[in-house]
């Protein structure tokens, strides 16, 4: 997913299974969405165990990506576009 | 479920998803399985890191135990391809050792309308079976990193089919 190493982000948390992310979104994201392994973010498909959480503070995008090698991580991009695409194309679960 | 029936009759097509190399095992595994199903003339297409790649195009540089009809590909282009839906496979074998190849099979499992098969391997393969096993995929296991026999044996279980 070289396009998402290509943004500014922050690394929350690492080494985190699909669940642990889910709780730290659930907690820490005003607005929470759900979406099925294979939905686009930042034009990437995104790797992970159902049900994958992605969370939204304004324009921020809290999510997870997952790297072969090195596991999942749990990042946060600031992107007004991004965050309307998934705002428009996911599964609301909080707002 | 017994191995030898998660695969129930003969595939068209299969994938080999590999992930991180950093288990010996995989890439002797990955080869030996990609030459048996080419036997049995099922179209074969190998998905996987650059280091994965690279450790089987050096090994099989004539393509003998590789000859893939839908080439060696990146992992991230395999996946694409299948979200776009432009790609599938009748079985796809995803080659697990850490909880991100869960993570992979777990995706493969929505975006596929064929069979996944995780080829579990490692010095975790209980925690990696008890997380693939609470995902609903078929899991084939052995324990270790360096003895690819007791793999070998299980691969060959899992591509025995009725028809």
């Amino acid at each position: 997913m070289g396009c998402i190493e290509k943004l500014k982000y922050d690394v929350i948390d690492k080494h985190i299974s699909f669940k642990e992310a889910a709780v730290y979104i659930d907690k820490n994201c005003p607005e929470v969405y759900e979406v099925k392994p294979g939905f686009k973010i930042f034009d990437k498909a995104m790797i992970g165990i159902p049900p994958v959480r992605i969370g939204l503070d304004g324009d921020v995008v809290t999510f997870p990506f997952t790297k072969p090698c090195y596991g999942t991580f749990l990042l946060r991009v600031s992107d007004p576009a991004e965050a309307e695409l998934i705002r428009k194309n996911a599964k609301t679960i909080k707002k | 479920m017994t191995d030898q029936k998660i695969i129930q009759t003969k595939p068209n097509t299969a994938l080999l998803l590999l992930g991180c190399p950093m288990v010996p095992i995989q890439t002797s595994a990955a080869i030996y399985l990609s030459a048996i199903l080419h036997k049995k003339e099922i179209d074969v297409t190998i998905g996987g890191t650059k280091a994965a790649r690279a450790l089987i195009e050096m090994a099989d540089v004539d393509r003998i135990y590789t000859e893939c009809a839908g080439g060696i590909l990146d992992v991230d282009k395999v996946i694409e391809t299948m979200v776009d839906g432009t790609f599938d496979a009748d079985v796809s074998f995803v080659f697990v050792h850490n909880n991100a190849g869960v993570a992979y099979a777990a995706t493969l499992q929505t975006l596929s309308a064929g069979t996944i098969v995780a080829v579990v391997f490692g010095d975790e393969t209980m925690l990696r079976t008890n997380e693939l096993t609470e995902i609903g995929c078929p899991v084939i296991a052995a324990q270790g990193s360096h003895n690819p026999l007791p793999l070998k044996r299980k691969i060959d279980e899992v591509v025995s089919w009725d028809a």
